[in-house]
């Protein structure tokens, strides 16, 4: 394996269309920290953009910074935590989706789309991308969306390359909205008996107007694996609601939502509620390491007890989104298992995603579900990619 | 002048028996050819251009919208979607050659989904009318352009619109979950549902905004937000441009994000409160509309921290608003900036670009400067939370050289949006009007790439041709493109 890690953009447009010119595949990566997520690519040669690091403009009251795609995420997290400000989709610390303990690179995270619990209300990754420059398949140097937050001149394309896995430009500088960081949170844990109640207990929550900007369902034995003391304390299934904001908003939520409950709660303060949605964002400390294959199921949140119940784990899923996300993992790491997931799934309408699993299985399967069709996905590929060379069958088999 | 793509002059021959193929395809009284008819399409929001359709059709559901595409794609027919026609970019902006495709009759809340807190609407539905219809249960769809109570979900979806709540709740790509596309060929593509984020390709994200150049938008799920139980707002004087600005950035760096930050200038305020009376401050030279919302104790506490930055700045004048009629009395004004500028003028061009906020004092004394230069007034309002700026440039179609004056004025303006760091559309799109400036922000390479897109979706480009792209290439001369020394061959390719 031949690993190529430029140092100038220029170097990075030169390789590209080298490797072009001689219809040779190219892996893309930053730190490699989600190398396990998507099918295996074949090729020789790794591009690496990690060699393009470090902001290149940060103005917190624009909203905007921009960086080299290839900056550590801890380096942008410390930039933004000294002006109090952050990154609202809330992009997990640590690499649940491949070998290392990073959070990789900020143009991976927005490469692979990647939020976190604030997802519902914050938007995704793809929310917060204005604007990039990249080079294409064939070696070409282009821009798109901007450097400001609000911004509809041309195509959005930051939006189709968000989540587009490398598989159709090399990112070079990227631009991100960023936002004040709540001063305060707080969590009201709610010990339930089982999957449904908990759900419900968190979509009766979500009908009220108290800006929840996190609520997931654990249950018992993940609660139990919690470094939270009063996470484990109830020894139950937990319903939890997050509220962030000003210190008098926090405590004004916090007390009508409690009020609003008609059952028992707890509340968590700062740093027991900061750990808690740090593992459920990480998911990997509560979900059994030893599973076979690990799904991301997106779903209309009403349908997530039916359909955790559906696929026999109501009792082993970490429900997020207030049902809307749910992490499966599952012993079995077939193809077989692959498509009973997916035709649960499809019962509701939403999609899932194998986020871990063995190499087998990531070749035999496609790991990103489709909704378009295919024949439009291999033209939009072509558009950028016309030779195929970057991380080829990444996202799709044929693609 | 304004040029358009070379008109098919067999299209336009044949244009009866079109109507007569269309009317099989739809209802008969849906296809409109009369001559007089037709008129009433000649134009969008962007008044000063004006081109009847060959013929406008009414399709009543998605399977007649993707029965005419298909035609018009066998028939190699240029097709100008439109929802409404509130577009102020000429985005619905007809093709003497092309037929226009109305959505309007596509107008129906399909269905409310409490439980996922979402709506399922057909294109045609104004904006505010969504809201209206889940109102009584507390929730709201949040982006609300000025132009809400007319213009359609399905355009502000294909001109990706902003309004003056979208600092803190988004533009329409933000607040949709779910679409259903009718592609130029035919097919009937959904993206999306009641579920968070594409499976694969983010192809709703690459739609959104994309002035229907790659797709005809035919159902739409909304997110839907529970109403906050408390909004106020506050309005707030001051004696120049400059300190209204400064208010504005210490607002942000405090960490507050307000439900909406407007500003407007001298000229603005004494248009609106002349029409509205809105009990705006006429002495001064900048006003702030701040917006707060949230339980009642965080706006309390939020609106005294921003009374203390405003009056920090120099505030001339601040005034809360005691009820929620004297908010929306407040909004009211902001709201007819537009009309209330078109009384004090014949006409008006709106400009819509958006720049780094720390810019604003700079583009203002620029502008100041350009208007002296043209001899044309200018009024602005200004989405101040975000840096999108509306300049109104006030002029008299009927005194010869003024339109021609005015988009000139308005196209220097936008170049600078660029030069500051900014860019040439905010919200309310490229269309045709701002088409020619394009490469005042992208090079040949970056419109390339963005018109090898759109040929992956429109090879023979038949969706809405001559919006948005200055120079027209054919597909297959796009695909066999290399670039040699940062430019495209071909420079000299007319602009049509």
């Amino acid at each position: 394996m031949q690993r190529i890690q430029p140092e100038s953009t220029q170097e990075i447009v030169d390789t590209v269309r080298s490797h072009a010119e001689a219809r040779r595949p190219l892996a893309i990566e930053g730190s490699g920290s989600k190398s396990g997520l998507g099918r295996p690519v074949d090729a020789e040669a790794h591009l690496s953009v990690r060699g393009l690091s470090g902001i290149t403009s940060y103005q917190p009251d624009e909203l905007v910074l921009t960086a080299w795609s290839g900056t550590p995420m801890r380096e942008i997290w410390d930039a933004l935590q000294e002006k109090r400000q952050h990154l609202a989709f809330e992009p997990a610390t640590s690499a649940l989706y491949g070998s290392g303990n990073e959070a990789g690179t900020l143009g991976g995270v927005l490469a692979s789309n990647l939020s976190g619990p604030r997802r519902p209300s914050a938007g995704a990754a793809r929310d917060h991308f204005l604007g990039f420059s990249a080079v294409n398949g064939l070696g070409e140097e282009f821009k798109a969306g901007g450097k400001v937050v609000k911004n509809v001149t041309g195509y959005d394309l930051p939006k189709l390359l968000a989540g587009s896995m490398g598989t159709l430009a090399v990112l070079l500088e990227v631009t991100v909205k960023v936002l004040p960081a709540p001063e305060k949170q707080r969590t009201v844990i709610v010990p339930v008996p089982d999957v449904e109640i908990g759900h419900r207990c968190l979509a009766t929550q979500l009908r009220e107007a108290l800006e929840i900007d996190g609520t997931a369902f654990l249950p018992a034995a993940l609660a139990a694996r919690s470094s939270v003391d009063l996470v484990r304390a109830p020894g139950s299934a937990l319903a939890a609601m997050r509220l962030t904001g000003s210190p008098v908003s926090v405590a004004d939520r916090c007390a009508a939502l409690r009020a609003g409950l008609g059952m028992p709660s707890e509340e968590l303060h700062s740093a027991r509620s900061q750990a808690l949605w740090a593992e459920i964002n990480e998911v990997a400390p509560l979900l059994r390491a030893e599973a076979g294959a690990l799904w991301r199921l997106s779903i209309p949140p009403a349908s997530g007890a039916k359909i955790a119940m559906a696929l026999g784990q109501g009792e082993d899923c970490l429900m997020d989104w207030g049902g809307g996300r749910l992490w499966i993992a599952r012993r079995d790491a077939s193809a077989e298992d692959a498509n009973l997931v997916r035709k649960v799934v499809a019962t509701a309408g939403g999609h899932a995603t194998l986020v871990r699993g063995p190499d087998e299985l990531r070749r035999a399967i496609d790991v990103f579900p489709t909704e378009a069709p295919l024949a439009l996905l291999k033209r939009t590929k072509a558009a950028f990619d016309p030779h195929g060379i970057l991380n080829p069958g990444r996202m799709y088999r044929e693609l | 002048m304004l040029t358009m793509p070379a008109v098919d002059q067999e299209a336009i021959g044949d244009r009866e028996r079109i109507a007569a193929d269309l009317a099989r395809l739809v209802a008969p009284a849906s296809v409109i050819a009369a001559p007089a008819a037709l008129r009433a399409y000649e134009s969008d929001g962007l008044t000063a251009y004006r081109q009847p359709p060959l013929v406008a059709v009414l399709p009543g559901n998605t399977s007649e919208v993707a029965a005419v595409l298909r035609y018009c794609h066998q028939r190699r027919l240029k097709v100008v979607p439109r929802g409404s026609g509130t577009s102020l970019s000429g985005g619905a902006l007809p093709l003497a050659d092309g037929v226009l495709v109305g959505l309007g009759k596509l107008n129906r809340v399909l269905e409310v989904d409490y439980d996922n807190r979402c709506a399922i609407v057909q294109p045609g539905v104004p904006n505010l009318a969504i809201s209206h219809a889940v109102a009584d249960r507390g929730f709201y769809y949040a982006p609300d352009p000025s132009s809400q109570i007319a213009c359609s979900i399905g355009g502000n979806v294909a001109e990706n619109s902003g309004g003056v709540h979208c600092l803190k709740y988004g533009l329409t790509t933000n607040n949709l979950l779910g679409l259903e596309v009718v592609l130029i060929d035919g097919e009937v593509m959904r993206v999306g549902g009641r579920h968070f984020d594409a499976a694969g390709y983010d192809l709703m994200g690459i739609l959104t905004g994309s002035e229907g150049l790659l797709g005809v938008v035919t159902e739409v799920t909304v997110r839907l937000l529970k109403r906050p139980p408390t909004a106020c707002a506050l309005l707030a004087g001051f004696a120049s441009n400059e300190a209204a600005g400064e208010a504005v950035a210490a607002i942000i760096a405090a960490g507050i994000i307000p439900a909406g930050m407007e500003m407007m200038d001298k000229p603005a305020i004494a248009a609106v409160e002349d029409f509205v009376q809105a009990g705006y401050p006429l002495e001064a030279e900048a006003l702030l509309i701040v917006e707060l919302d949230g339980t009642a104790a965080e706006v309390d506490e939020l609106m005294g921290r921003v009374q203390a930055i405003a009056q920090g700045k120099g505030a001339t004048s601040l005034r809360v608003s005691q009820s929620e009629q004297e908010r929306l009395k407040f909004w009211a004004g902001r709201k007819a900036a537009f009309p209330a500028v078109g009384r004090i003028s014949p006409d008006y061009y709106c400009m819509d670009g958006t720049i780094p906020r720390s810019k604003l004092p700079l583009v203002l004394t620029r502008m100041a400067e350009m208007s002296a230069r043209f001899g044309l007034k200018v009024a602005n309002v200004f989405h101040a939370g975000d840096g999108n700026l509306h300049p109104l440039i006030l002029y008299d179609a009927n005194k010869p050289g003024e339109l021609d004056s005015a988009e000139k004025f308005g196209a220097e303006i936008l170049r600078l949006c660029v030069e500051v760091g900014g860019v040439l559309t905010g919200e309310h799109g490229v269309g045709v009007e701002k088409r020619d400036l394009m490469p005042a922000m992208f090079s040949e390479v970056d419109l390339a790439q963005q018109m090898r897109l759109k040929c992956a979706f429109d090879e023979h480009q038949l969706l809405n041709p001559g919006k948005v792209f200055p120079t027209l290439h054919r597909c297959a001369e796009l695909g066999a493109m290399h670039v040699s020394g940062g430019k495209l061959p071909f420079p000299d390719l007319p602009r049509f």
